[in-house]
C-alpha cells in the first residue's frame, strides 16, 4: 500500500535528518559524561597521560567529607542559587506584570532588558568590579550621596557572594520577565473579565486567576534559570579569580571543579565532584519540575 | 440584568482605574528601565573617559570623551587578535551547528518525537566542567588543545542543542499544509523541507544563529582551557587583561564596550526575534 511505503521512507528521512546531530551530541555528552564517571574512581593525578588505577569510590568519600572545601562549596550553590532565583522571579513577575500591557516606548525598554543577557559575562564582571570598588566606584558615592556608610562588596570575604548574587538579578531578571510575559500573552482574557465583573480588585485578580494560570510558565521558567544559576561560573570566576578568592568565599561546586581539575590537576577528584554536582542539578530539576508547576497553581 | 449590560458597566471601570495607575506604572518602568541601562551606558562611558577620570567617581556622565583608551587597546596587541578569533570560531561553529540542528528540528517537529527534544534538555543541565574535563584529558593526549578546532567543537557543543531548541517550536509553529501540498504536487518529503520549511523557516534560523553566535562570543571556560595564546578569544583576553594590569580600567571598559556593541546592535535591530527565539519552548509547559 501507498501509505505504508511513504511511513517507511518518512521514518527513514526523519532518522537520516536527525542521526548526525544526535551523534555529534551523544558523542560530545554521552561518551564524555562516561569518561568523567570512569575518571571518579580512579586516582587520576598530575600529568593527563601518566596513566591512573581505579581505586573504587574513595574520591567520593573524600569528597564527601571534605568539610573544608566541598561542603562550603555546596552550601555557597544553594546560597547563591535560592537566593538569585527567589528574586529574580519575585521581580521578574512585577516587572512582568508591569509590561503586560503595551505602552509607548515598550520596544525601547524591550531592547534594554535583552542587552544584560546578551552581554558578554566576563565584561559585566569587569564592569561591576568598576562600578563596586571600594574606594573609587560610583556604588559607594551614590551610598554617601544619600548618608549610607560605604561598603565592601566583592572585596569583602562576607559580602562577595550576596553582591554576586545582586549582579546575578541584575543580568538574570530579565529572562525571567521575557519568559513570562511570553506565557502571559498566551493567557485568555475572559476569567479576568469574569473576575472583574465580580467585583474582584487587581490584587485579587492577580492573585487568584492570574498566577495559577501562569503556573507551568512559572514552572518551567525556575527549572531554567536554576540550571544556568546552579552551574554559573564565568562572573565568579572573572570577578574573584581562582578559588573564589583568599578565603574561597566565592566558591560554588563550579569554581571548585574548575579550580581541582585546571589549577591542582587533581582529575580523580575533581571528576566525582562533578559527578556529585550534575546529580545534584537533576535532583532540583526532578523536584522543581514535580512540585514548583502545583506549588504557583 | 443581562450579560452584554454588565460587560458594558465594566469596561469603564477597568479603563478608569488604569487611567489612575497608569502615572505611577509609568515612573516604576522608567526606574526599572534606567537600573538595567544605566550600568551599561556607565561602561561605554568610562571607555572614554582617562585614567584619572575613570577612578574618580565625581566624574559622572559628563567628560571630555578621550580616544586613548581604544588607542592603547589596539595597540596592545592581544585585543585585537582575540576578536578575529572569537569571529572565526563564532562563525564556524554556528554555521555548523546550524548544518547539522535544524534538518534535525524539522524532524522532531515534524514527526513529533519529543523524547529527542529531552536530550536537548540533557545538554542544558549536564555542567559543562564535566564534559571540559574529558575533552582537555582526551585532547590534551591527542595534542589537540589550542586548536580551532578544538574551540569550535566545544563551541558546538552549547550551539547545537540551543539551535535545536529554538527550531523545533519554530517547525512544530509553521503550518504543515504548505508542506502537504507541495508533496502532492510531486515534491519528495526532503524536497518539501528543502524547497517549502527552510525558506519560511529563514526568520527562525536567523535568530537561532544570531543567538547561537552570541553564545559562543561570550563563552568563557572552554577557551580559559582549550585555547592557547594565539588561538584565545575576547573574554580570555580580557580576563588575562585583569589579571596583569588590574589598574588600567579605562582600557578594559574599552575592551568590554568593543565586546558589547555587536551585542548592543542586535539587540537594537531585532529585538522582536530576540525576544521569540529566548522565550522559545517555554509556554508550552
Amino acid at each position: 500500500m501507498q501509505s505504508h511505503s511513504v511511513d517507511r521512507s518518512h521514518r527513514r528521512l526523519r532518522w537520516m535528518m536527525l542521526a548526525p546531530a544526535l551523534a555529534f551530541v551523544g558523542l560530545m555528552i554521552v561518551f564524555p559524561l562516561l569518561f568523567t564517571i570512569d575518571l571518579s574512581l580512579t586516582d587520576a593525578f598530575g600529568a593527563v597521560n601518566a596513566g591512573a588505577e581505579h581505586v573504587g569510590l574513595q574520591n567520593y568519600g573524600d569528597a564527601l567529607s571534605d568539610g573544608r572545601r566541598f561542603w562550603p562549596a555546596v552550601w555557597r550553590t544553594v546560597y547563591f542559587t535560592v537566593g538569585a532565583v527567589v528574586l529574580e522571579t519575585v521581580l521578574g513577575l512585577a516587572l512582568a506584570m508591569l509590561m503586560r500591557r503595551a505602552f509607548r516606548g515598550i520596544r525601547w525598554v524591550r531592547t534594554v532588558l535583552i542587552v544584560p543577557l546578551l552581554a558578554t559575562p566576563v565584561a559585566i564582571g569587569i564592569l561591576w568590579l568598576l562600578i563596586l570598588d571600594p574606594t573609587n566606584g560610583i556604588a559607594n558615592q551614590l551610598l554617601k550621596s544619600v548618608g549610607i556608610a560605604p561598603l565592601e562588596f566583592l572585596g569583602s570575604v562576607s559580602q562577595s557572594l550576596p553582591t554576586l548574587m545582586v549582579i546575578d538579578v541584575w543580568q538574570w531578571t530579565p529572562m525571567m520577565t521575557l519568559l513570562l510575559l511570553a506565557g502571559l500573552s498566551t493567557l485568555p482574557e475572559e476569567p479576568e473579565e469574569a473576575a472583574t465583573v465580580d467585583g474582584a480588585n487587581a490584587w485579587q485578580r492577580f492573585r487568584h486567576v492570574v498566577l495559577p494560570m501562569l503556573g507551568p510558565t512559572i514552572a518551567t521558567a525556575l527549572v531554567l534559570r536554576s540550571v544556568d544559576a546552579l552551574k554559573t561560573f564565568d562572573i565568579l570566576y572573572a570577578t574573584k579569580g581562582p578559588g573564589g578568592g583568599s578565603a574561597f568565599e566565592a566558591e560554588t561546586l563550579n569554581v571548585l571543579a574548575y579550580g581541582l581539575t585546571f589549577d591542582y590537576q587533581e582529575y580523580a577528584l575533581a571528576s566525582a565532584v562533578l559527578v556529585l554536582f550534575t546529580l545534584f542539578i537533576i535532583g532540583v530539576v526532578l523536584v522543581l519540575r514535580r512540585y514548583a508547576g502545583r506549588g504557583a497553581a | 440584568m443581562s450579560t452584554a449590560a454588565v460587560l458594558d458597566r465594566a469596561v469603564p471601570v477597568t479603563r478608569r482605574r488604569r487611567g489612575g495607575w497608569s502615572w505611577l506604572r509609568g515612573v516604576a518602568i522608567t526606574v526599572v528601565t534606567l537600573v538595567f541601562a544605566l550600568p551599561v551606558v556607565w561602561m561605554f562611558a568610562a571607555a572614554f573617559k582617562t585614567n584619572v577620570q575613570v577612578t574618580d567617581p565625581t566624574v559622572g556622565l559628563v567628560f571630555p570623551p578621550t580616544l586613548e583608551n581604544f588607542a592603547n587597546v589596539l595597540a596592545d596587541g592581544a585585543i585585537l587578535p582575540a576578536m578575529g578569533n572569537s569571529l572565526l570560531v563564532g562563525v564556524v561553529s554556528t554555521v555548523l551547528s546550524a548544518v547539522l540542528a535544524v534538518p534535525a528540528a524539522w524532524a522532531v517537529g515534524r514527526f513529533g518525537m519529543r523524547s529527542t527534544g529531552s536530550l536537548v534538555l540533557v545538554a542544558r543541565i549536564v555542567p559543562a566542567i564535566s564534559l571540559l574535563v574529558p575533552w582537555y584529558y582526551l585532547f590534551a593526549q591527542a595534542g589537540l588543545v589550542g586548536s580551532y578546532t578544538v574551540l569550535v567543537l566545544s563551541h558546538m557543543f552549547v550551539s547545537v542543542p540551543l539551535i535545536l531548541w529554538i527550531m523545533i517550536s519554530f517547525f512544530e509553529g509553521l503550518p504543515v499544509e504548505l508542506e502537504e501540498a507541495a508533496r502532492v504536487d510531486g515534491l519528495s518529503a526532503f524536497g518539501a523541507f528543502l524547497r517549502i520549511a527552510l525558506p519560511l523557516a529563514a526568520p527562525g534560523t536567523a535568530t537561532a544563529a544570531v543567538l547561537a553566535f552570541v553564545a559562543s562570543w561570550n563563552n568563557f571556560m572552554f577557551a580559559l582551557v582549550l585555547a592557547d595564546e594565539n588561538t584565545e578569544t575576547v573574554p580570555v583576553a580580557l580576563f588575562s587583561f585583569i589579571s596583569y594590569a588590574s589598574t588600567d580600567w579605562g582600557g578594559l571598559m574599552a575592551a568590554s564596550a568593543l565586546m558589547t556593541v555587536p551585542v548592543v546592535v542586535v539587540a537594537l535591530l531585532a529585538q522582536k526575534h530576540i525576544v521569540a527565539g529566548l522565550t522559545a519552548g517555554a509556554t508550552k509547559g
